[in-house]
Order: structure tokens, then C-alpha cells, then sequence
């Protein structure tokens, strides 16, 4: 960084201005790795998280609600395609970027992580995992890094629908029977929680914060972002007449925010750290789905080799 | 670790009468393939009504770090913009 006086003092001023970075521009390597860190973690989460959703796929209630749930994890697919193609313009590799998912040394959102055990699950992980997603992610189609924003802003259009085909489910489950009503609360309480620790660490616990906010990368703090996710959902919980699974939970007028009870940082960590509820088999799944794609994969380069020799005869 | 398809980038025509405009990239085995990734991964909305796929390999780009000099010829030619010319203001249609 020291030997580029100029080249950082132009680099500092673009972001100072809010002038976006683009692939070939120079760039500090702290920014780069910060970078490629986030924007791989961001794809993987994308890719992993089709997991539990696709769970369900077979087993959706109608021909309708199937048909909106694989669209669905269809798009999630494709945000992960855009992040990896991103990440690849800061010199990275895809093969680099998936083996070091399938090591695991490379991390995803927590949330993927937990099980989704019955159908109301998918009501909540649209309605509250992609809406928190939503809240971290619409301030991203800002971020410095040009391809990053782009990309962002393309997905950002894709998950406004994943979040209202999740809500549907839960208003449909929340006027339905007594059955469904209680199944619906009952994904409401095991997942509110984990969906508040997407949003990462407090901010005195993460110390990376204040560089990314530096560097533009971030526009908002972890809490900052939670808490807009609190005040944002309560009134949707309250509407499908559903109880939030916290005792603190409470308006607090001076503030003119909802305050809410202590989070379970050491369960979070946990999951960070590999002990969550699905770790292995979440992992396991992405390592042999990509290993027994390998003859396809094989295959279709070999097929483009004959076809590409038979042309140039 | 195996090897990878080569990396295409992608441009779109998102309506008759537009300007293909790059949207990303992707890896394919060959042309054919690297269209029908496009369309899956970037117009699953009708988002285009033309593809192009280039592999990434075959683009020049200019230099970022030159980007004053290469671009400064046209710096100190304002006689190339209408501004540059005094007309009178009672004129129309000039
Ligand atoms: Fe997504
Ligand atoms: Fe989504």
C-alpha cells in the first residue's frame, strides 16, 4: 500500500466521491482481499441456501406453490452465478472460490445452516431470511466496487418476489386451520432468532466493520441493519397475528425503535464455526453434487474439442 | 480442483432498438453453450431479446492507469460541441 502514494491517494478520492471501482483500476490489496472474502461468501450463501428450500421442492401442497418455490430457487442459482462472475473480476478463480467452499475454509450465511422441518418454513424463509437478505443487500447496489453493485442490483429486483411469495405462505397457513396457524408460529419461533444473527456480530464484535464502511463496501453497520429489519417486520407479524418469540420485544417511544431481547452470540458462533444444526450435511451435499457432476462437466468439454476440430477441418 | 470451461462475457439487448449492454459472465464449453447460460442466468424476465457471448479472452480493454492520456485529445476541443458557437437569441431552430 506504501508504494503507491499516488495511485491510493487517487483510489481514496474516488471513494471519497463516490465514484465506483472498477475490475482494472488500481486498487489497495486489503480492499481487494476484503472484497473477494465478501463477494465469494455472498455467492456461496446463495448457492447453499438453495439446499433447504430445494428440501421441500417434491413435497410443496400445490402444483402452484411448486412451480413458485423452484423459480424461486432457480433465481438463487442465478445470484450466485452473478457474485462468483463478480468476484472473478478481481482475479480469483471459480475453481479457486468452490474448493475453498468445499474445504471449509471459505464461509456462508450462518442461516443455512438450520433445518427447515416443515412447510411453513418456506413461508419464513422467504418472508425473513430473504427480506433480512433484503435489508443487507439493498444497500450493497451502492457499494464501491462497480461489478459488485451491478450485480446487486440485478438480484435485488429477483428477491423483492421471493420475499412476497413467502409472505402469501405464511398469510394463507396464518387464516388457515388451528393446525396451520400453530405450524406457522411454531417456524416463526425457531427461525426469528438465527435470521437476526444474519446480520452478523454486534458492531463492537466486528472488526472489520469500520474498514468496509471506510472503503464504502458497507453503507451500514450490522446492528444498524438488524434494527431496521426489527422495526420493518414487527407490523408484518403482527398483521398475520403471529407472536415474535421475544419477551423484550417492545416499542420504545424516546427511541422511536422497537428494543428486543439479548441474542445468542454463542450459538452463533458455533454455527460459524461448523457445530450448527446442518454444517456437514449442507457441505456435503455441495461436494457431491459437484463431484458426480464431474463426467457432465467432462463430457461437454470434450463434445466442444471434437465439435471445434471437425470445424476447423 | 478441476479445471474450468472458459469464462464468456455476456451482453444483452434488452429491447428492439437498444444497445447490447455487457451484463456479466459466465463459463461454458463452447458458443452454444455459453448462449443457452446466458439466457438461463440473465433473462429468466424476458430481460432481452438478443444475446451476444464473447469469450473473455478474445476483449482489449484500455488501460485504467492510462486513461488521462489516452483519453485528453479531446480535452481542448470545445469547437466540437454546439455551445462552443454564439448565435443570436431572437434565432429558432439553431
Ligand atoms: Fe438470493
Ligand atoms: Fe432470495
Amino acid at each position: 500500500m506504501v508504494a503507491h502514494p499516488d495511485l491510493q491517494t487517487q483510489f481514496d478520492l474516488r471513494v471519497a466521491e463516490d465514484q465506483r471501482i472498477e475490475p482494472k483500476d488500481w486498487m489497495p490489496e486489503p480492499y481487494r482481499r476484503t472484497l473477494v472474502r465478501q463477494i465469494s461468501q455472498h455467492a456461496h450463501s446463495e448457492i447453499v441456501g438453495m439446499l433447504p428450500e430445494g428440501n421441500w421442492i417434491t413435497r410443496a401442497p400445490s402444483l402452484r406453490r411448486k412451480a413458485v418455490l423452484l423459480a424461486k430457487v432457480q433465481d438463487e442459482a442465478g445470484h450466485g452465478l452473478y457474485l462468483y462472475s463478480a468476484a472473478e473480476t478481481l482475479g480469483t478463480s471459480r475453481e479457486q472460490m468452490i474448493d475453498d467452499l468445499h474445504s471449509g475454509k471459505a464461509k456462508y450465511s450462518s442461516i443455512f445452516n438450520y433445518p427447515t422441518l416443515s412447510w411453513a418454513d418456506m413461508g419464513v424463509i422467504g418472508w425473513l431470511v430473504d427480506g433480512a437478505a433484503i435489508m443487507n443487500q439493498v444497500p450493497l447496489c451502492r457499494t464501491s466496487y462497480g461489478p459488485y453493485a451491478r450485480a446487486m442490483v440485478r438480484i435485488c429486483k429477483e428477491e423483492s418476489f421471493h420475499q412476497r411469495q413467502g409472505y402469501e405462505i405464511m398469510m394463507t397457513l396464518a387464516k388457515g386451520s388451528e393446525a396451520q396457524r400453530a405450524m406457522a408460529q411454531d417456524a416463526l419461533n425457531r427461525w426469528w432468532w438465527p435470521v437476526l444473527m444474519m446480520f452478523g456480530p454486534k458492531d463492537d464484535e466486528s472488526p472489520n466493520t469500520a474498514l468496509s464502511m471506510q472503503w464504502k463496501i458497507k453503507r451500514f453497520t450490522n446492528d444498524e441493519l438488524r434494527q431496521k429489519f426489527v422495526d420493518a417486520t414487527v407490523p408484518q407479524a403482527e398483521y398475520l397475528g403471529l407472536n415474535i418469540p421475544d419477551p423484550d420485544l417492545k416499542w420504545n417511544e424516546t427511541r422511536g425503535h422497537y428494543d428486543f431481547g439479548p441474542i445468542n452470540w454463542d450459538e452463533f458462533w458455533e454455527v460459524v464455526k461448523g457445530n450448527g444444526p446442518c454444517n456437514r450435511q449442507r457441505l456435503e451435499a455441495r461436494r457431491k453434487a459437484h463431484e458426480e457432476g464431474a463426467w457432465v462437466r467432462e463430457a461437454a468439454a470434450a463434445y466442444a474439442n471434437k465439435r471445434k476440430a471437425k470445424s476447423e477441418k | 480442483m478441476d479445471t474450468q470451461w472458459p469464462l464468456w462475457e455476456v451482453f444483452i439487448r434488452s429491447k428492439q432498438g437498444l444497445d447490447h449492454k455487457h451484463v456479466g459472465s459466465l463459463h461454458a464449453a463452447d458458443a452454444q453453450m455459453a448462449m443457452e447460460n446466458a439466457r438461463d442466468v440473465y433473462t429468466r424476465r424476458r430481460e432481452g431479446v438478443s444475446i451476444w457471448v464473447v469469450e473473455s479472452k478474445h476483449i482489449h480493454a484500455s488501460n485504467p492507469d492510462e486513461q488521462e492520456a489516452f483519453f485528453d485529445p479531446a480535452d481542448d476541443k470545445a469547437y466540437r460541441h454546439p455551445t462552443f458557437y454564439e448565435v443570436p437569441d431572437s434565432l429558432t431552430h439553431i
